[in-house]
Formats: C-alpha cells, sequence, structure tokens
C-alpha cells in the first residue's frame, strides 16, 4: 500500500522540460530515497508534491486521495534551499514556522521544548540565529519540519552541511520516526546513506525516471551472476568453463575469491565445487553498491 | 486565513521590537519640534538685558527725543557730544553703544551708525530703523506745509485684504483661505509621498530578506505564496499605523510641554502662540517684533480668528476619509510592485534598475501635487489626480481646494482596480522569484514568470 503515489508527473519550463512523465509510488512506513546527478529535476518533483509549483500534467495522490493544500498540515519538508531569520530568536522562530502548519500556541510549545531538549539545543531558545553555526541552524529547520508530526516527511539533501557527529543522531531520528509511523522521502547524493537506510528509490536522470523499486531488489539485478566465497586458510581456485574468476585476495588466514558465473551454471553446482576445493566459510552473491549502479545507469543513460 | 494573520503578527512585532524603530519612532517627532522650536527659542531667548544707548548726532539736533526708551533699552539724547570721543568712553560712561546719527540721514540711508561691542540684536536695529524712518517721512511731509495734514493722512490710509469666497452649486457660500488650503495640500502630500516610499521599500527589503536567508521556501511550503506577500504587506502597514500615531501624539504632546514650560518669561507671547497653535505654520519668530504690538495685535487676532474660521470651514471628514482610502490602496499598490521586485532580485545592488520606474510616478506626483497648490483647477492636476500611480499624492494636493465628489470616488475606483490587477501580477511575479536563485533578471523574464501557469 502506497502513502504517496505520483502519474506521469510533467513540468515544463520555458527553456526546458523539468520533468518528463514521473511516476513513482512511495510505500507506506518506508524510507524513499530520490536520487539523480544535480540538476536531473529532483526539486521540481519535491516542489510539485508541496505545491509549490504546479504539475503541466499528471497527478499525485496521497493515501490514495488527489493532494490538496488542506494535506500539507500532514507533510514536513526540509527544502534544500533553506534558512531561517537572522534576527529572531530561536525560540520564537521556531513556535512561528510550527505555528502556520496549524499547530496550537500551546501544543507547539510544549513539543518543541521536548525535541528542544531531547537535540541539546534548549539552551539556545534565547539566542538570536546569526549566533548559531550552520549546524545548530540545520538542527533547529530539522525540529521545525516533525514537530506537528506528519505523516510524510520530505527531506531534500538532508545532510548536507551536517558534521559526522550530527549525521549520525539525524539519520537516528529519522529511522526512529519512521518507527513511530511516518513515511520519509528524501533526495541526495550521499549513497553511503542510501544504502544505510533507504528501503525503495527512485533515480531520475534528465528529467526521467530511469530505475525505480525496492534496493534489494535492484541490487540482484544488477548483480549479474557474480558471488563471493570466503575460505578458511588457503584455497587455490582457477578459471573453469562455469565460471570465471575475477580476483583474488588473501588475509588473515582467509582467502576470498570474488567469482562470476557463466550464464547457464547452476549455483547449487558451484557450491558443491567450492566445498571440494576448501574449508567454505560463506557464499553470497556480491550485489553492487548503490554508488556503482547510480553510476552505471547514469551513463548508460547518457549513451542513449 | 488563520495563517495569513499569524504572518501579520510576526511581520509586526518583530519590526516594533526592533531598536531602531524605538529609536526613529520617539527622535523623529522631537528632531520635528526642536526644528520649530529653535529659531523661536533663539528669538525669544535673545539678549534682553538692559541697555542705555547714547544717541550724538553730528551738529544739529534734529532727533532730541525722537527715539522712545523701550522697556528694555533707555536712549540718552547727548546734545553736542562729540563721537570720536564717545566711541573710546562709551563703555566707561555705562552705554551699550553709541548710535550716531549725521545730518545727511534725510537722503543717505547709511548715514546712521551704531557703535558698540557686541553684536546688537536685530529687533532692536530693526526698532531704531522705523522710527526715524518715520520721523523723517514725517518731517519731509510737514516740510510741504499743507493744511490738516494729520486728517489727510488719516484719510488716505487704507488696508486691502482680499476675502475669497466660493459659491457652490446650491447657492451657499463659503469663505475659504487660499493659505489654508495650500498647507493641507502641502502637508496632505508630502505624508503620502513619505508614506509609500518608507514603507513600500520595507516591504520590499523584506521580501529580499526572506529569499536571500532562503528561509521563503520553509514558509511556502505551509502557507501560499501570495499569503506570505500580503500578510508582509498588511502587517508593515499596521507597523506604518502604529509609528504615525505616535508621531502625531508625541508631536503635539512635546510642543505643549515645551510651550508651556520653556518660554513663559513673556506671556503675552504664550498667549499668542497658544491662538496660534492650532496653524502651527505661522512662526512664532513673527511675535518677537515688540515694538507693534499693541497695534497690531488686533489685526493679528482678526487674522487668526480667520484663519481658525477656515480651518473649521474645511471639509474634514472627506479630508480624513480620503486619506485614509488613499493611503491603504496607494501603499497596498506601490508596496505589491516593490514585493514583486524584492523577490525578482538577488543581491541588494540589482534593485536599482527596478527603483528607478518606480521612484519615477512617485516624484512626479509630488512636482504635479506641488503645481496643484498653485493652479488647483489645472487639467494637468485632473489627469493626474486620476491616473493610478500619482492619484494618491495629487489627489491628497486637490482636496483641500474643493473637488467634486465624483472625481474622488473615480479616483479612487481607479486605483482599487489597477492594485487589484497589480496585485496578481506582482504576486505572479512573487511566487516565481522569490525560488529563483542566481539568475540576472530582466524585465522580459518577469513578463514570462506571469505567464506561468499554477
Amino acid at each position: 500500500m502506497s502513502l504517496l503515489q505520483t502519474e506521469n508527473v510533467v513540468k515544463q519550463y520555458k527553456d526546458h522540460l523539468a520533468l518528463d512523465k514521473v511516476s513513482m509510488a512511495v510505500p507506506k512506513q518506508s524510507i524513499y530515497g530520490l536520487l539523480g546527478p544535480n540538476g536531473a529535476g529532483k526539486t521540481t518533483l519535491l516542489r510539485i508534491i508541496n505545491q509549490i509549483t504546479a504539475p503541466d500534467s499528471g497527478t499525485v495522490t496521497l493515501d490514495g486521495q488527489k493532494i490538496s493544500r488542506a494535506d500539507l498540515a500532514s507533510i514536513g519538508y526540509l527544502p534544500e534551499e533553506r534558512g531561517l531569520y537572522k534576527k529572531m530568536k530561536v525560540g520564537e522562530q521556531a513556535l512561528y514556522l510550527t505555528r502556520l502548519k496549524g499547530l496550537s500556541k500551546h501544543e507547539a510549545m510544549s513539543r518543541l521544548k521536548t525535541w528542544f531538549t531531547k537535540l541539546e539545543i534548549i539552551d539556545w531558545w534565547d539566542k538570536k540565529v546569526e549566533e548559531l553555526s550552520k549546524g545548530m541552524q540545520q538542527k533547529i529547520q530539522f525540529v521545525t519540519t516533525v514537530l506537528h508530526e506528519p505523516k510524510l516527511l520530505i527531506f531534500d539533501e538532508p545532510f548536507s552541511g551536517f558534521d559526522p557527529i550530527n549525521t549520525k543522531i539525524l539519520k537516528e531520528e529519522i529511522l526512529y520516526l519512521r518507527e513511530k509511523g511516518a513515511t520519509i522521502i528524501f533526495s541526495t547524493h550521499n549513497m553511503e546513506s542510501v544504502e544505510e537506510m533507504c528501503d525503495h528509490i527512485t533515480l531520475i536522470d534528465r528529467s526521467k525516471s530511469i530505475l525505480e523499486g525496492s534496493v534489494d531488489k535492484i541490487k540482484e539485478e544488477w548483480a549479474a551472476n557474480e558471488y563471493d566465497v570466503v575460505f578458511k586458510g588457503q584455497a587455490v581456485i582457477k578459471t573453469i568453463s562455469h565460471y570465471e574468476i575475477l580476483k583474488t585476495t588473501k588475509d588473515n588466514g582467509k582467502t576470498q575469491v570474488r567469482l562470476k558465473t557463466s550464464e547457464k551454471a547452476e549455483v547449487n553446482t558451484i557450491i558443491r565445487d567450492m566445498t571440494d576445493k576448501g574449508q567454505v566459510l560463506s557464499f553470497n552473491p556480491a550485489l553492487p553498491s548503490m554508488n556503482e549502479i547510480f553510476i552505471r545507469v547514469v551513463e548508460a543513460n547518457k549513451n542513449n | 486565513m488563520a495563517n495569513v494573520s499569524t504572518i501579520i503578527k510576526r511581520e509586526y512585532s518583530t519590526r516594533v521590537k526592533k531598536k531602531s524603530f524605538i529609536i526613529m519612532t520617539i527622535l523623529t517627532p522631537v528632531i520635528f519640534v526642536a526644528l520649530f522650536l529653535i529659531p523661536a527659542l533663539i528669538m525669544g531667548n535673545q539678549d534682553k538685558e538692559f541697555k542705555k544707548i547714547a544717541v550724538v548726532e553730528d551738529g544739529s539736533d534734529l532727533f532730541d527725543g525722537v527715539i522712545k526708551d523701550r522697556e528694555d533699552v533707555d536712549f540718552e539724547y547727548l546734545k553736542g557730544a562729540d563721537v570720536n570721543q564717545m566711541k573710546t568712553t562709551f563703555e566707561e560712561a555705562g552705554y551699550y553703544g553709541v548710535l550716531f546719527i549725521s545730518p545727511v540721514v534725510t537722503n543717505v540711508p547709511q548715514a546712521v551708525q551704531l557703535i558698540s561691542k557686541k553684536q546688537p540684536p536685530m529687533d532692536l536695529l530693526n526698532y531704531i530703523e522705523r522710527t526715524l524712518e518715520q520721523d523723517i517721512e514725517n518731517k519731509k511731509l510737514l516740510a510741504y506745509d499743507i493744511e490738516n495734514l494729520d486728517d489727510i493722512l488719516k484719510s488716505v490710509q487704507t488696508d486691502v485684504s482680499v476675502q475669497t469666497i466660493r459659491i457652490d452649486d446650491s447657492g451657499e457660500t463659503k469663505e475659504t483661505n487660499t493659505g489654508v488650503s495650500m498647507a493641507l495640500a502641502y502637508i496632505g502630500a508630502l505624508l503620502m509621498y513619505m508614506i509609500v516610499l518608507l514603507f513600500g521599500v520595507q516591504v520590499m527589503r523584506g521580501v529580499f530578506e526572506e529569499k536571500n536567508s532562503r528561509i521563503v521556501e520553509v514558509i511556502i511550503s505551509s502557507v501560499r505564496p501570495v499569503e506570505l506577500m500580503m500578510g508582509k504587506i498588511i502587517g508593515i502597514a499596521l507597523v506604518g499605523l502604529t509609528q504615525f500615531s505616535i508621531w502625531i501624539i508625541l508631536s503635539f504632546g512635546i510642543l505643549t510641554i515645551v510651550q508651556s514650560k520653556v518660554l513663559p518669561d513673556d506671556p503675552q507671547v504664550i498667549s499668542e502662540q497658544i491662538s496660534q497653535s492650532v496653524m502651527n505654520q505661522v512662526p512664532a519668530v513673527e511675535n518677537t517684533g515688540v515694538v507693534d504690538q499693541t497695534v497690531e495685535l488686533t489685526a493679528q487676532e482678526k487674522e487668526f480668528a480667520k484663519i481658525f474660521n477656515n480651518l473649521m470651514n474645511v471639509n474634514w471628514p472627506l479630508l480624513i476619509t480620503s486619506f485614509f482610502f488613499y493611503f491603504i490602496f496607494g501603499y497596498l499598490l506601490y508596496a505589491s510592485v516593490f514585493a514583486a521586485i524584492g523577490s525578482a532580485v538577488d543581491t541588494d545592488s540589482d534593485t536599482q534598475q527596478f527603483m528607478f520606474p518606480i521612484m519615477l510616478p512617485i516624484i512626479l506626483g509630488l512636482f504635479v501635487a506641488i503645481g496643484t497648490m498653485e493652479n488647483p483647477e489645472s487639467s494637468l492636476s485632473f489627469w493626474f489626480s486620476m491616473i493610478p500611480f500619482t492619484s494618491p499624492i495629487v489627489m491628497m494636493a486637490r482636496i483641500p481646494f474643493e473637488v467634486p465628489t465624483w472625481e474622488i470616488a473615480l479616483s479612487v475606483a481607479i486605483l482599487i482596480a489597477t492594485f487589484i490587477g497589480f496585485v496578481s501580477l506582482a504576486s505572479k511575479i512573487y511566487r516565481v522569484g522569490i525560488l529563483m536563485y542566481g539568475k540576472k533578471v530582466t524585465y522580459k523574464e518577469m513578463w514570462k514568470w506571469i505567464r506561468y501557469k499554477g
């Protein structure tokens, strides 16, 4: 069951096509990655979901209903271009931003205090924003995005500008929010965080969606019949008709072999063959990293 | 709508709490009052100590006792005294100065000298000049040896003051005063000009700040861009109204206090100033010509009564209502254009190229308004009071001279229609502009934005 769905969304600007029939389905309570090179159209798609701009054609549905302005209260959006009023005090500002999402003053206040305490930023309440570092400001923006407990959270490049410690805190909070029932979309260039967090992805390149699906499935599809075998101690394996040895590494009394099987070869036959050669510690399909997939897909698309 | 009011509240409270706002709000009336009062104080507090002046003539004694003693000055006529000697000794003899009159004075105006150590006050010099002039005139007339001269002079003396009376269509007559109308026209037009400029520019800065600090996208993911824009425009309008109200109240307050505390030494001056305070334009300076006060007082009082009467004759409800309407819609019209500019530009310096075309009608409006005071019925004034971008300023200058109601109604209607049109154009530019970074904006570009969909 998907929470959010876009269907054939098209957005044409005067001099270029920003989105060309982009469809995606974001499952409930998933973490959904929106990937793609700079200028591919990710931000435009996110702005359409947030009704900042309207699509020329195509639909966006939330919970099966066509999305409307009333839904904005159940969406939290952290844009890529984000800032705060520099001269305003932190607490006042957080209160203002969350009140615009429809929270009552009292409710907003008590939730803000909870979050500020949790993220250890309660001491900044009466400081002006201009006195804070960029990382501190990011934390405040994060809090104001999630405070109204939206069922859909959209982060555009959430980790840019964060140091590793704050990135870790932020990731933990995102996972925690998902656990509590939120669905999360985030756009990023950071493939490491995609590996770590995303269940599903859509890859947009040059205005088109060119890859969509669950991370596990995509990896399997792109696995290309490669396996990693680890032996205890020494093992000598050579290329035969069933498989080709790509790489052999030895360390700590272990031998790791990357092999690529031929199209017709049965996996079971190969496993049997391996156990004959030595003491097998593990036998795994060698899944490509999202980074590799990203580069390969985008480059293949370029050549089309 | 709840969102708009939240936005208005923020725009209002952050601005009103600013130090610069508080300082400006308090300081401006102080400066304003100071501009009025300092010249008056300087004149009022000038050298009032008692002086003795020796009057010396060269050879003749035409002017013995001619110059009468004044409250603070005694004139002692020293018959046959030598000027050159007096020049060196007058101070020891206790004189403030020596007034030397040469007999050629009847023909040569420069033949009178006042020799003193200090710079003598202006009104003392005026007093001496006037007295001598009058005396010499009298002497010359006497030389013609005309019979019944005094009676002739009395019957010849004439005083003309043109009363302007306007007759309206129903035949009712009304006494008017061009001076009062002009003052009101000037104040109305200038206020309108200041409001539009001061607060319009604030709207532009506010929009620019939101774009520049990148907070705008966060906000428009909760509210419509047009709501944010209107919230800001209305919030700043309220700031403006607050500031103006405080200015007016403070100015009157300070004026009243200063009048009663600082100038209590001359009760006559004060009583006059109070009767004048209705019309602050008449500077207190005039009253320090103490000499003729007793003679002129009644004439002055008459003049004040006339001004007061004319002030009562002004159609205040119309004037105030019109001011209110022109303020609201004139400001809204300009503020929406300023908001569009603030949203379109990337840097402060880019604003310049777009500022010029807006400043043009504002300044033009002020010039036409000033021309209107000279010639309120000209067709130039009429047309500029209809054109929406100049009408708030020009019409405010016309109303004190009485304008047919239909003209005001038409002008306001055109203004409102234009405002509605411009707000929708401006909000379209605004909507695209606030999210557009790093692009040099041109008019052509903005025209494209207007035609973007949703």
